[in-house]
């Protein structure tokens, strides 16, 4: 592996604040609801848990490379960026401004899902952002998911990045619906073991979600790359339609076919036809991209 | 919850012309920090909330601390702590101050 090159900014280690900061235009954005509105959740207080002023999601409108575009950036660090009513009523309300000002729109996800806390308010807001985001890809909006944070983006928080016209992803970026400790959990230690890193990223990690289509552009850990792969992901068509779907649920019974009894993320690489699966975790981007780009499953306008 | 409020003099006037600044999050041993503007310019009203009870005596001693050393007047704090050390709070309320100075 190449060290990075001293000009690198990592993604994963900003903050929510720090990483809209690089990656719109400076100082073009303008938070709605910020911190000093106290739009905080109502429900932490009954549990003895402190709460934060901005719900841990940060909304607001910007440019990116002088296009306008509304922003929402989830503070993984807030109990693990989890989704509670107000922090999803901030995010379902981007969207919904969205649609009527046909603004594309950028997420930067950073999330376990759900807050167990207010679990009920948190799977509604789910919904409503799900439905939001819908919405507004038929008016022609573009959602773009930006993949790379330290809580990475699981449960409910995945269902909403599947729904994007879009997703970036670096090597630090985990995205799967059952986030590690949860498997274990219900299944077993013998079934997954997640304190094992490097299972966790061969199973949920931006590579291997790149590999089989789960993501459309694979970017270092760096904050100008994000910049640039946001910019390139708003440029991919949003298209949500019959034809889209079909053709998404086909490439989905296609891979169940193809690697659904595979037990490891290195199994299913090697199904793909690369030629040396184990020693995929350890390439740079330009050797993984390289590989990639003429072995991975190209994903349809949806995932 | 406990809620403690100190109203503190701080005898410099904070500097720049930010109206609200934020620093930090809510995480284990960390905290956030708001500071807006409104207080008498010799004064500085700090409200926390914090989970962890009984720690009255050294968040005393270390906001009078911070108002004594750092130009603080005028500013209205909001602290939201997740169990921060007490060096982590001094650093972060300091940060905060040269936050507000910092031109937008």
């Amino acid at each position: 592996m190449t060290s990075p090159s001293p000009t690198r900014h990592s993604w994963y280690e900003e903050s929510a604040r720090g990483r809209l900061a690089h990656l719109l235009d400076l100082g073009s954005f303008t938070e709605f609801l910020g911190p000093e509105r106290r739009e905080f959740s109502p429900h932490l207080g009954l549990f003895n848990l402190p709460h934060q002023l901005d719900d841990g999601i940060i909304v607001g409108t910007g440019r990116l490379d002088g296009r306008p575009v509304l922003a929402a950036a989830q503070e993984g660090r807030f109990m693990g960026g989890a989704i509670g009513e107000v922090h999803g009523a901030k995010l379902t309300g981007l969207l919904r401004a969205a649609r009527q000002l046909k603004r594309d729109v950028v997420i930067l996800f950073d999330t376990g899902g759900v807050r167990l806390q207010e679990a009920n308010a948190g799977e509604l807001a789910i919904s409503e952002i799900i439905r939001a985001t819908l919405e507004a890809r038929a008016e022609g909006v573009r959602v773009v998911g930006l993949l790379g944070g330290r809580a990475g983006c699981y449960g409910g928080g995945s269902l909403i990045a599947g729904c994007c016209s879009a997703l970036v992803i670096s090597e630090q970026g985990r995205l799967s619906v059952s986030g590690p400790e949860v498997i274990e959990t219900n299944k077993g230690v013998e079934e997954f073991d997640s304190r094992d890193r490097a299972l966790v990223w061969r199973t949920m990690g931006g590579k291997h979600r790149y590999l089989i289509g789960g993501a459309d552009l694979f970017v270092d850990d760096d904050v100008a790359a994000f910049r640039a792969g946001a910019l390139a992901a708003l440029e991919r068509p949003s298209a949500l339609d019959q034809a889209v779907l079909a053709a998404e649920q086909a490439r989905l019974e296609r891979r169940l076919a193809r690697f659904g009894d595979a037990a490891d993320g290195a199994e299913v690489w090697a199904r793909l036809g690369v030629a040396h699966p184990a020693g995929v975790p350890d390439l740079d981007t330009g050797a993984f991209l390289t590989i990639a780009t003429s072995k991975r499953e190209g994903a349809d306008a949806a995932r | 919850m406990e809620n403690l409020r100190y109203e503190l003099s701080s005898t410099r006037p904070a500097g720049g012309t930010r109206a609200v600044g934020l620093v930090g999050v809510v995480a284990s041993g960390n905290l956030e920090v708001l500071l807006e503007r409104g207080a008498a310019p010799d004064r500085c009203v700090i409200d926390i909330a914090t989970p962890a009870h009984g720690f009255a005596a050294l968040w005393q001693a270390v906001t009078a601390d911070f108002a004594a050393r750092m130009a603080a007047g005028g500013l209205r704090i909001t602290v939201n702590d997740g169990g921060a050390r007490p060096d982590t709070v001094a650093l972060r309320l300091a940060q905060g101050v040269r936050l507000m100075e910092k031109p937008e």
